[in-house]
């Protein structure tokens, strides 16, 4: 299924955008936008396979997202030895116990005849399991956090390479996807879409909470960066040639190659992972998965295991997300827990697939590209619009000054409007599935 | 052994306010629950809706202090209420006509109706944060207090003290109206009768006469007075953040599905569920073990079985367990 003249007309149409971006507003920010917007297709890419090949509704992928950011860190950040002396053998210990209790209450669950015999033994190993790890976990949490709190006070990653976190990233959101899926898939979709709510904001708390794990709220920072900062690029003469070539100063022409960096970089990925969709979309495989998506009850009389194949698909979707979030972070060089926000991590995610084009995976990536831009040009758009609209009152009305204060939350109202206008009219999105 | 001390401070610290926040929950996910049961989709714009009727009565309370209006030792908010239940009809009904009708019309499917939520619980957003920020607003006024720390001391002569806020009292007494209120509608009236009868089976109910589209005039209207209601409580409890009322979602859901989806009773059975594990797993117990184990036996640690950050993964532990064992709910509800 290749592009039609029309989708590749939709394509150039938004590089031209993308372009005029770069002549008339700057560079940098229209580089900014295109790195974006490539992590946000990839993202878009993971939710289309979800929803697109098998209908599965998934509400959780800022936690996705976050699980892939959190193995930057663990891969990435040189381990802190102090650390892992302190306490470090208490807390994979401790862990293991966690495990071990979860896994006892499973095999007394699974052995035992139901009745309450098995309730009791249920609550009792949970219980001991409980008051032991605690014993274990605790006091070697707050001998790690103790450490050089200032600047670690946590573990530490693996010391490796950054690039190596981005398959590991999808490793992790892989995992947490099957533990979701195993307990929600098989039940009907809405189910699916309110423990994914419920596990994203728990990852959440997670990474806020346990500062052991990567400093919590206080943020890791200086992750190693897969590309050339621009500090580091400023001396280098094909740069210095290059700005004077192009006319621009130094540390702008140092700062865009960098993030031209990244774009190929991301470019890269996507176009791997798209080449593997398609692939996947028109094999046997991705026919099945459509079939079970359009007809859930002739496929299974077919004798497709619908549960097992929606697991499998969640699984994979959510990895596409696990990779996109560790992508991001090592781009940005830093995990801030507090910046993960549902609003723009999961459900700006599923207006871009919805406006894309569900089911079509140049649609997703297309739709990323273009809600990624509404979504940073609608800011200064409705500054500018409030501008006008409150051009008439004096300057210092407390009416025009809230205004303006508020310009910033149209870019909600605008993502929900674009939302339901194309549900209501263009439901197939801007380039539909065939 | 003071086991008068340990009841008065677990009541103080947990019983009382999670009787409260159960109570804001069970009007919430009664809103979700018929929802559920008579449109048939999962709300997800349910807690940013609850989020925009509070701010339309937090508007309305400002307006009546800068007049100078208040109702003594209540706080003013009370008054605005029918004003925010009144924009609220008006904004869900209108959501309703130019949204979902046309879902309906063309028979869609139920995640359309999720998706079209979304795109609601978007716009419903924007426009809260267009009125209010992202900050935080109080707005309780009056009587804070109905009986103090100091006060419940002296009176009582145990080391242990107890308060009761006016915004708790007020959120279980409100709560315990519009429950009853709410049954006797389903039970007694004709238009509730409707509603169930559609609930049940819509069919049926449209063969004997029922017009459908007046029932989901109803079932917007009830839900605007239930959100606006909770909200307000919620609000006037514990300040309002529009963030805090998209973070309810989670443990509203938990309780509608818990109590068994499409069952009234078990949406607020679910509520103060959920309402009184979430505080009592997050609560320490240090004092209160303190006080019923004998001298010498008291714990030295915290007794607290989570941090308070890990309230939803309570919530989500419970969700998880009734999906597994249960996922009918506990009053055997309709499976999604």
């Amino acid at each position: 299924m290749s592009l039609t003249a029309r989708d590749l007309g939709l394509f150039a149409i938004m590089f031209a955008v993308l372009a005029m971006v770069a002549m008339f507003q700057s560079p940098q920010l229209a580089v900014t936008i295109l790195n974006m917007s490539l992590i946000s297709a990839i993202m878009a890419l993971g939710v289309n396979m979800q929803w697109g090949y098998a209908g599965l509704f998934n509400v959780g992928i800022m936690g996705f997202t976050a699980v892939g950011g959190l193995a930057v860190v663990l891969v990435a950040q040189p381990p802190v030895p102090e650390a892992w002396a302190a306490g470090g053998l208490g807390i994979l210990l401790g862990l293991m116990l966690g495990v071990a209790t979860i896994l006892g209450a499973v095999v007394v669950y699974k052995r035992m005849a139901p009745g309450r015999m098995r309730g009791a033994a249920i609550f009792a190993v949970v219980a001991v399991g409980y008051l032991v790890t605690s014993q274990v976990f605790g006091p070697a949490k707050q001998a790690v956090q103790a450490v050089n709190p200032a600047s670690e006070g946590y573990l530490g990653g693996a010391g490796l390479p950054v690039i190596l976190a981005w398959p590991v990233g999808a490793v992790f959101a892989a995992g947490v996807a099957w533990l979701v899926g195993k307990v929600s898939l098989g039940l009907r979709s809405d189910y699916l879409a309110i423990a994914t709510l419920g596990i994203s904001e728990i990852v959440i708390a997670v990474l806020k909470h346990e500062r052991w794990l990567a400093r919590g709220v206080n943020n890791v920072t200086g992750i190693e960066r897969p590309v050339a900062r621009p500090i580091e690029l400023q001396p280098v003469p094909w740069v210095q040639s290059l700005a004077e070539t192009l006319g621009w100063s130094v540390s702008q022409t140092a700062s865009v190659v960098s993030g031209l960096g990244y774009s190929a970089l991301f470019l890269i990925v996507l176009a791997i992972l798209i080449w593997l969709a398609e692939r996947a979309l028109n094999s046997p495989w991705g026919r099945m998965m459509r079939a079970i998506r359009d007809n859930e009850v002739s496929a299974r009389a077919m004798g497709k295991d619908v549960t097992r194949r929606h697991l499998m698909i969640f699984v994979l979707g959510s990895a596409v997300c696990g990779l996109a979030g560790a992508m991001m972070v090592s781009m940005d060089g830093q995990l801030t827990p507090g910046s993960y926000e549902p609003l723009r991590f999961t459900f700006l995610i599923w207006v871009m697939v919805i406006v894309g084009g569900s089911g079509n995976n140049w649609g997703a990536v297309l739709g990323a590209f273009v809600i990624w831009f509404l979504w940073v040009q609608v800011e200064p758009a409705g500054r500018w619009f409030m501008d006008m609209v409150t051009s008439g009152m004096a300057l210092d009305s407390d009416l025009r000054r809230h205004l303006l204060d508020s310009a910033a939350y149209m870019r909600l109202l605008t993502m929900g409007v674009a939302l339901l206008l194309m549900l209501r009219f263009a439901p197939r999105g801007l380039i539909p599935e065939r | 052994m003071e086991p008068l001390n340990a009841l008065v401070s677990v009541s103080n610290f947990m019983l009382i306010p999670a009787f409260a926040y159960g109570s804001q929950l069970a009007l919430g996910a009664l809103g979700i629950t018929l929802i559920f049961s008579i449109l048939r989709f999962a709300h997800f714009a349910h807690g940013d809706t609850m989020a925009l009727g509070t701010a339309a009565v937090i508007g309305g309370t400002f307006f009546l202090q800068a007049q100078g209006v208040t109702i003594g030792r209540l706080p003013t908010a009370l008054l605005a209420i029918p004003f925010g239940i009144v924009v609220m009809i008006l904004y869900l009904l209108a959501a309703d006509k130019l949204v979902y009708k046309y879902f309906r019309k063309v028979k869609a499917k139920p995640l359309t109706f999720v998706m079209a939520s979304l795109g609601v619980m978007f716009v419903t957003n924007g426009i809260t944060r267009l009125f209010m920020g992202v900050g935080e607003t109080r707005f309780e006024d009056g009587e804070r207090f109905l009986f103090t720390v100091r006060e419940f001391r002296d009176w009582s002569g145990l080391a242990e003290g107890m308060a009761l806020r006016s915004a708790q009292a007020i959120t279980i007494l409100t709560a315990l109206i519009v429950m009853v209120a709410l049954f006797w509608f389903l039970n007694r009236t004709r238009a509730g009768k409707s509603m169930r009868a559609y609930s049940d089976n819509e069919d049926l109910a449209l063969l004997s006469g029922i017009n459908p589209e007046r029932v989901v005039v109803i079932t917007w209207t009830i839900t605007a007075i239930l959100l606006v209601l909770a909200g307000t409580l919620y609000g006037l409890d514990k300040g309002f953040r529009p963030f805090n009322y998209f973070q309810l979602l989670l443990p509203m859901f938990a309780a509608a599905i818990l109590g068994g989806l499409g069952s009234p009773l078990g949406a607020i059975v679910g509520a103060y569920v959920v309402a009184f594990a979430e505080m009592g797993i997050t609560y320490a117990w240090r004092r209160v073990f303190g006080y019923l184990m004998p001298d010498g036996l008291e714990p030295t640690s915290m007794m607290q079985l989570l941090p308070v950050d890990y309230k939803f993964a309570v919530t989500f532990a419970i969700l998880v367990i009734v999906l597994l064992f249960r996922p009918t709910g506990i009053f055997k509800g309709k499976v999604l």
